[in-house]
């Protein structure tokens, strides 16, 4: 342990380097929440350092580690993001370790990015991801990249307590997870994807099969009280991912097919973003985005849904943007509003504001569950 | 002032008379830089770039820059942002073309991810610069249609002055004036007009390095907005050239190992 330490400091002088932020979050509801929930407004701490140690021109070791500490105990977690060996062979890379990873081009949804557990005690978005185990082997072609995964094991989801806001209304006993294979969360999984930009276009094709990431849920009982479940089924999800740009247009598809063993089913999220520079005879630029979503499955959120957004980019020396989206479901007419702002403050200081709303009317709306659940959160975030 | 009017007569009733002589020799000049610029293969620098605000505050970015001379299209370039923090590791990696819209993708490192952007804005400002997109650009001949103006002296040499006018969509320029020296074909100095044809900003180039007994590069760049008081300077440190990099190294798929 001490040596680790003395590694982590020494590091930055091996070659490489030494980056990340340490930020405070202070987050408030608008209403109180569900029967049950006790915690409110609060506020807490996280911390994201990352150290770089190049090896000779062809190989480098990334260690990413991520914690927060919280007033509630239940969002308080660490992670290893990144313990990764990179080496390079001409055109063939590996990467042989803890990593994330990144797939698709929609903004409202994330369909085709599978690799990843999602650290849900982190956002919502989907963007905040727990390291993976992996081998993966990247070819680099001409104008793409052919990548081959083997996944040995994967993260199962950390949910936090019930009395918790944003938090399902009976507790998720982790502990029981169960799985569809007998090898349980050490199911060793596999993924291929190709990736190319053929001129204004930019395609992707996946295969993932294996476990999937986020749990069905399943009503049982813990202690003689009702829990809730995670369950975690073997799927082959087959996956594509397409840009197009047209002129001031951005298109943007993402379509799935995921095979399970109790049935299969196709969900997809198509739209685009058309962009307004220099409004207003200034530097800002306005996008405006549209997206549409559907999912063959009927108590999924994203069944079938428009997303309207609009990006303000300032191009000012603070790196200024607002993104605002509203998320409408079209047959159980729930929205949901959500907007991010940020802007830095000097050189190395960074604000972020996140504001999200949801209302929904019928009562078996999943969306229902986060009706008072309204917040407003401000980040002050710290970069070295 | 008879002198002034006998001079602004001088200049101007040859235009006049040879309209078409004064572009092709506008054209002409440009043919000649670029040839000069040619075979440089590639080259990578640093790039220190001070934003300076009208009351004189500053802010400081340090990116990386590399640039890969291509055959029969224009420059790919990679650009690797180190400073401010929170943007370390961004990379932005640009296809440029002549007239045709560049080609250009973003790697975002918080996310990983390799996103391709809509390169049409042009006239935007680059990380909030004073310098937008298009003057950052790789500088193709036919970028622009071109008129000589006159040669007058720009510090110890004599300068051929020409007009740019962007033959390319979405310009937020009616035309450019600029100076370039004769012996080196060094950008000297070039005055931007908006949109409107009002004056909005003037780049000053100095410093200027000789690298490989041939290839000129300027030290320092500095563009003076004249409507907002805003300025911005840039100091290339650094330069190597023919460092073998080559196309494999700009391809958008490479931006991930990246370092």
């Amino acid at each position: 342990m001490r040596g680790l330490l003395l590694l982590l400091l020494a590091g930055p002088a091996l070659a490489g380097g030494f980056s990340g932020h340490v930020a405070v979050e202070v987050r408030g509801f608008f209403e109180s929440g569900q029967p049950g929930d006790t915690v409110d407004d609060n506020v807490s701490l996280s911390a994201q350092p990352k150290w770089q140690w190049a090896l000779g021109r062809d190989d480098e070791v990334t260690l990413e580690l991520f914690a927060r500490l919280d007033e509630r105990e239940g969002r308080q977690h660490g992670d290893i993001r990144e313990l990764r060996w990179l080496h390079l062979d001409g055109d063939n890379e590996w990467r042989i370790g803890i990593d994330s990873l990144f797939w698709g081009v929609t903004e409202s949804r994330h369909l085709v990015d599978v690799i990843n557990s999602i650290d849900r005690l982190e956002g919502l978005d989907g963007e905040d991801k727990l390291g993976q185990p992996m081998i993966h082997y990247t070819r680099l072609t001409a104008n793409g990249a052919f990548e081959l995964f083997l996944l040995p094991g994967f993260r199962p989801a950390h949910y936090a307590d019930v009395e918790a806001r944003l938090t399902p209304p009976l507790p998720v006993a982790e502990s029981l997870a169960q799985y569809e294979s007998a090898d349980e969360e050490r199911h060793v999984d596999a993924a291929l994807r190709y990736a190319a930009s053929l001129g204004e276009h930019e395609i992707g094709l996946s295969l993932f099969r294996g476990t999937q990431r986020e749990p069905e849920f399943r009503n049982g009982v813990r202690d003689g009280r009702p829990v809730l479940i995670p369950y975690y089924p073997q799927m082959t999800q087959w996956g594509l991912d397409l840009q197009s740009i047209v002129g001031d247009w951005t298109w943007k598809l993402e379509a799935i097919r995921r095979e399970r063993e109790d049935g299969d089913f196709n969900a997809a999220t198509v739209g685009f973003e058309y962009s307004f520079y220099g409004i207003l005879e200034s530097a800002l630029d306005l996008g405006v985005l549209l997206e549409f979503s559907a999912d063959d499955r009927d108590d999924e959120i994203f069944d079938q849904d428009w997303f309207g957004g609009l990006r303000l980019v300032f191009n000012d020396v603070q790196s200024s943007e607002i993104l605002a989206g509203l998320l409408y479901d079209a047959d159980r007419h729930s929205r949901s509003l959500r907007i991010e702002a940020s802007r830095r403050l000097g050189d190395s200081w960074k604000l972020n504001l996140e504001l999200q709303t949801f209302s929904a009317v019928a009562a078996d709306d999943p969306m229902k569950l986060f009706e008072r659940d309204d917040y407003l959160q401000l980040e002050l975030a710290y970069y070295f | 002032m008879f002198k002034t009017i006998l001079m602004a007569l001088g200049l101007l009733l040859p235009l006049a008379a040879h309209a078409g002589e004064a572009e092709d020799r506008g054209l002409e000049i440009a043919r000649a830089a670029k040839a000069h610029d040619r075979g440089f293969g590639d080259y990578a620098a640093d790039m220190v770039m001070t934003l300076r605000n009208r009351r004189g505050d500053t802010s400081t970015r340090y990116i990386r820059i590399r640039t890969l001379e291509m055959e029969n299209d224009g420059d790919r370039s990679l650009s690797i942002f180190d400073e401010p923090a929170d943007v370390k590791g961004t990379a932005m990696l640009t296809w440029s073309h002549g007239l045709k819209p560049d080609d250009q993708w973003l790697y975002l490192p918080a996310l990983k991810r390799v996103k391709r952007i809509n390169s049409r804005n042009k006239s935007g400002p680059f990380m909030g610069s004073e310098f937008a997109f298009e003057d950052l650009g790789s500088q193709e001949v036919e970028k622009y249609h071109y008129r000589y103006l006159r040669d007058e002296a720009c510090g110890e040499s004599r300068c051929h002055v020409i007009e740019r006018t962007p033959a390319y969509k979405y310009s937020g320029y009616t035309r450019q004036v600029a100076w370039i020296d004769p012996e080196g074909y060094r950008l000297r100095k070039v005055d931007f007009y908006d949109r409107k044809n009002q004056l909005l900003k003037t780049l000053t180039l100095s410093d200027y390095r000789q690298y490989l007994d041939h290839y000129w590069r300027p030290g320092r760049m500095e563009m003076v907005n004249h409507q907002n008081g805003k300025s911005t300077l840039l100091e290339w440190k650094n330069y190597r050239f023919r460092t073998g990099l080559s196309e494999k190294d700009f391809r958008s798929q490479a931006l991930k190992r990246l370092r």
